[in-house]
Formats: structure tokens, sequence, C-alpha cells
């Protein structure tokens, strides 16, 4: 089911979280709002899930107009950063009391529970208790207890926020997959905008409360609308009024036409990319993403002098 | 090494100074002339009486207090209202307040001449009689529960009772499949400290029951009344009957506090 949202406006005390923001989700699409914290990217997913009531504006799942529905009868599911895990519950009683809640059937229970538990690959520990799992499958019980229900939309509030690094991309793989089987529209928050452009189809820039840009990883990667998704969407050299992307920056050890000379700060490897920080005669800082090859054939190194121009720039006019 | 053993002694002397010794005293001259003398200082009726009367005060204010307590800790921790502060402080109030001035400002109020002395023309009698003494009870014992739940319920937070509500879970279900379970000792525990100041209550009690004897006489006003007319193996007895009280809540209170938490 689709998600629109219509001017919606929302204050804590004189603090605006969101002003006028309209956005909407295309059925079936993962989705993901990205922004710094306190953009108020959270409050929109907050406001769509019924977990807070804008002052202003709508909110609309399918045709259906839901602004003024509680959270309990919009048919949403929510997964939390800190997991919000039932603690006196076992993984099983976790994932079935949304059923249980609606009164379903014992045998309808036991099987979707376990379907569910498979699905998240859970089916082991089913009789734990949540403070006997690890953050990643305490993330993974929380995601099958939302999907139980069957939720029209799947809302992730910074999902895998509290994991570390490397089950932080298990998991996102993992969500790409499953969202590849259960196609249900899914919103993931998130300020890592890695993880948004590896994971959505879909991206909603949120900053100061205001929608940036929405786009594909790619339209927000090649044609940002402005200096803030620009700069927020990945490294970015800024030269008087014009930026340049690290990986524009064309490094040579001759000096042609329009380049300019500058020296080699610090070289850093990273496998395949190599990232060089220099520093322009007239003073400007720069960085600079080699490949490993072109490293290697300029013979980078610290205090080399180079010859740098711009391959490509954008300047933004306000 | 050397400090340590001093900590632990000093500890324990003073402890056995301040609490074991004068406890045990009372055991030891209750029994000094063998049991049957201290069981039938305490199965005379008026005795007997006094017991009733502070389990039945008991069995209406630790109710009362669990239920007020529990909806008012939900109350200051997860809703914002005009007057939250206020409340917050005043519900220390009864833990400040000597509980004798609590009686006499309940006398002040339903007394010849308060506020609400016109309800004893309706027949309806609050002074010298079980109303009074069980809101005065009520009064003392107020902070327990609320004290002790409050800070549970802040640990916790929102986030589980929220995932709830995207459930489909309603408000009442929220609050006794997630809320509750989450708070239950806390619950437990304030509940027996209650339970140990109702029972033990004498100040507030004293100024508002008229101490009529075998009508409004509690356990520990039995106490001092038999202590003031020198029946001191009634006195003894009756203490060691409140001391076991008090000990039974207290290995109660060990019983029920959760494995984990020690």
């Amino acid at each position: 089911m689709g998600i629109t949202v219509v001017d919606v406006a929302k204050k804590f005390g004189d603090f605006v979280a969101l002003e006028n923001v309209s956005v909407a989700i295309p059925e079936g699409s993962l989705t993901a709002l990205l922004g710094p914290s306190g953009s108020g990217k959270s409050t929109l997913l907050r406001v769509i899930a019924g977990l807070e009531d804008p002052d202003r504006g709508q909110v609309l799942l399918g045709d259906e107009d839901v602004t003024h529905r509680p959270a309990r009868a919009r048919g949403v599911g929510m997964v939390f950063q800190h997991y919000a895990a039932f603690k006196h519950m076992t993984v099983w009683e976790n994932v079935a009391f949304g059923l249980k809640v609606r009164k379903r059937g014992k045998d309808e229970i036991q099987k979707r529970v376990s379907e569910l538990l498979e699905l998240v690959q859970l089916d082991g520990l089913a009789k734990r208790y949540p403070a006997q799992l690890s953050g990643g499958q305490r993330q993974r019980m929380a995601l099958a207890r939302a999907l139980a229900v069957d939720p029209e939309v799947l809302l992730l509030d910074e999902p895998f926020g509290a994991l570390d690094a490397r089950v932080r991309k298990e998991l996102r793989a993992w969500l790409r997959r499953l969202h590849d089987e259960v196609h249900v529209t899914t919103i993931i928050v998130t300020h890592d905008q890695e993880e948004a452009m590896e994971v959505a189809g879909q991206i909603v820039v949120v900053n100061h409360g205001r929608v940036e840009q929405v786009g594909t990883p790619r339209d927000l990667y090649e044609s940002p609308a402005n200096e803030f998704v620009m700069s927020f969407i990945g490294p970015v050299n800024r030269i008087d009024d014009t930026f340049v992307r690290p990986r524009d920056i064309h490094v040579s050890l001759e000096h042609d036409g329009d380049s300019t000379e500058a020296m080699v700060e610090r070289v850093v490897h990273l496998g395949f990319e190599v990232r060089a920080e220099l520093v322009r005669d007239d003073g400007q800082h720069l960085l600079a993403q080699l490949t490993q090859e072109e490293a290697q054939e300029l013979e980078l190194e610290r205090g080399l002098i180079v010859y740098v121009r711009p391959s490509r720039q954008t300047v933004f006019t306000p | 090494m050397i400090a340590k053993y001093a900590l632990r002694f000093g500890a324990l002397g003073y402890l056995a100074f301040l609490l074991l010794v004068p406890v045990g005293l009372v055991f030891y001259r209750t029994f000094e002339h063998g049991f049957q003398p201290a069981w039938e200082a305490v199965t005379n009726p008026q005795a007997l009486h006094a017991l009733w009367l502070t389990l039945l005060i008991a069995a209406i204010a630790v109710p009362a207090n669990t239920l007020f307590g529990v909806t008012l800790a939900i109350a200051l921790v997860r809703h914002r209202f005009p007057g939250r502060g206020l409340i917050n402080a005043v519900v220390d109030l009864p833990l400040a307040l000597s509980p004798v001035v609590v009686g006499l400002s309940l006398y002040l109020l339903y007394g010849t001449g308060g506020w609400l002395s016109g309800l004893a023309g309706h027949g309806i009698k609050i002074l010298f009689a079980l109303p009074g003494m069980t809101l005065a009870t009520i009064f003392v014992s107020l902070p327990f529960v609320v004290r002790e739940v409050v800070p549970v319920l802040r640990e916790i937070g929102t986030d589980q009772e929220q995932a709830a509500e995207t459930l489909g879970a309603a408000p009442f279900t929220t609050f006794r499949r997630i809320t509750l379970p989450a708070i239950r000792w806390a619950v437990c525990y304030g509940v027996i400290l209650t339970t140990a100041r109702v029972i033990g209550e004498f100040g507030a009690v004293s100024v508002v029951s008229g101490r009529i004897e075998g009508k409004t006489e509690t356990l520990p006003l039995y106490v001092q009344s038999q202590f003031e007319s020198f029946e001191y193996t009634g006195a003894f007895a009756a203490s060691v009957v409140l001391a076991l009280i008090a000990l039974a809540t207290v290995l109660g209170m060990r019983m029920f506090r959760p494995k984990e938490a020690g």
C-alpha cells in the first residue's frame, strides 16, 4: 500500500521537527528517509506510524486518510532502533504477540510464528528470552514480530543503528533480500548515506524538517538538487562556489593548460580505492579519489608535487 | 585487610546495638515466664480485636495505595500536564511530615468545626472510627508504591509500549501485557513497604482513633495502652506479633525480589 504525506508540520515546543513535508512513497517500494540527526526523519516516520500526532497535514495509506487513526488501527509494522523487545516474553511469544492481540486461532498462530522464525532464521531460538540473544538476532526477532500481523507498510527506525559494523552490513543485505520476498511497502530511517544507497530504491533526503530531494540513489549522487544533498550524499570538495566529487579530481604529474600545482599531504589506502589529501599552491585543500592502479602509476606519496584539474564540477545557483 | 574487618564489625556492631539487641530483648521478656502467659496476652479479646483492626485497615489501605500508586506513577512518567512538578513533590510529603501532624490535620478537617464536620451530622462517622483511621493510614503510606514504580517506568522507556501499540494492542492490553509485567517487581516491593508501614503506623492513627479500647485500637496502639497500664507481658507479646508480621514482610520482600537483581 502506498503512503502519501501531505503538508505535515510538527513542532515540539519551539523546535520545528517537520515543516510542511509532502512526500509520496510508492506501493511495494523500499524507501529510505535519510538525514542528519535532528533533521525530522524519525518524527516523519512516527507520524506515519501514528505514534506522533502532526500539528497540521494529512497521512494517507493507500487512498485512506489515517491522520486521526491510532497506531493500533493503521496496520503498520514498526521496528525500533533499540529493538523494543518484550523482555519478559520468549522469542516465540514476542512474535506471536500481535496475533494473540488479534485473537487469531491457536493453530494459525503456531503456523505463522514458525514460518516467520524460519524467515528470519531464528527457528532454533524460539524458547530463548531477548536477553539471551545478540543484537542482530534481537532485531531479526523484532522484524518477525512486526511482519507477523501482515502489515500494509513496514516502518524501520534506524533499525541497524545499535549494531556493530559487520552485523549491520549483513542485515542490510538480508533486509534487501527479505523485501524482494515479501514486497511490503517499507520505509527505513537512517543517517547513514551508504546504508540508504545500498538498501533503498528511493531516497528521501530530509534536513531541518524539510524534504531536500527525492530520488533514486543514482539521481542523488549524479544530480543533487542542492549543496546539502551534494555534501550529505558523499564526500565533496568545495572550491569557492563550485563542488567537485573527489573522484572527479584529475591528478597528473604533468602540467596541462588549466591544471593547478598541488602537493600530496597524505595518502590513504583503502584496498581498491586510494584517497589522497592534497593542498593546492593557493592553500586550497582537496580530497582526490583514485584507483589503486592510478595511484601506483603516479607513485603517489607524501610530499609529491602533482597537477590537479576538476574533470566535472557542479555549481548551485541559489 | 584490617580496614575491611573493621568496616564489617563496625557495621554489624552498629546494627546489633541499635536493632538486634532491643528487638531481641522484647522477645526475651515476652517469653520470660514461658509461652503460656504470652499466648494468653495476645489471645484475649482486646488484643485479638486490635490485631483484626490492624489487618482490616491494611486490607483497605494497601490495595488503595497500590492502585493509586501505579496510576500516579504512570501519570507522572508518561504524561505531561500542568501541576505535574507540584504533584511529584507533594507525593513525598507524607515521608517528610510527622504522622502526628497528619493525624491533627485530619482531626481539623473532620472534627468539630472542621470543613467536613458536617458529614457527622449525616451519620457518616470519620473521626474516632475506622474511616478516619484508614484515611490516616493511607495518607502516611502513600509514597511507597509511587516511589518504587517511577524509576522503573522511566528506565523501561516507551519503546515496548509503542511496539505493542503498533501491533494492535489497545491501551489497557498494553498496560496488562507489557507495562505491568515490566514493573511487577517494583510494585511488589512497593506493596511490601506499604504493608510494613501500614501495620506499624502509630502517630496519625493515634490522633484520629480516639483510642477506644476494643473499638478503635490497632495493634501498635494496644501495645502502647498495655505498656501504660503496666501490663508488660501484654505489651511485649503484642510487640512480638508486630515484629513477626514485620519479619514476614521483610522475608516476603526478599523472596519476591527477582533473582537477576540479586
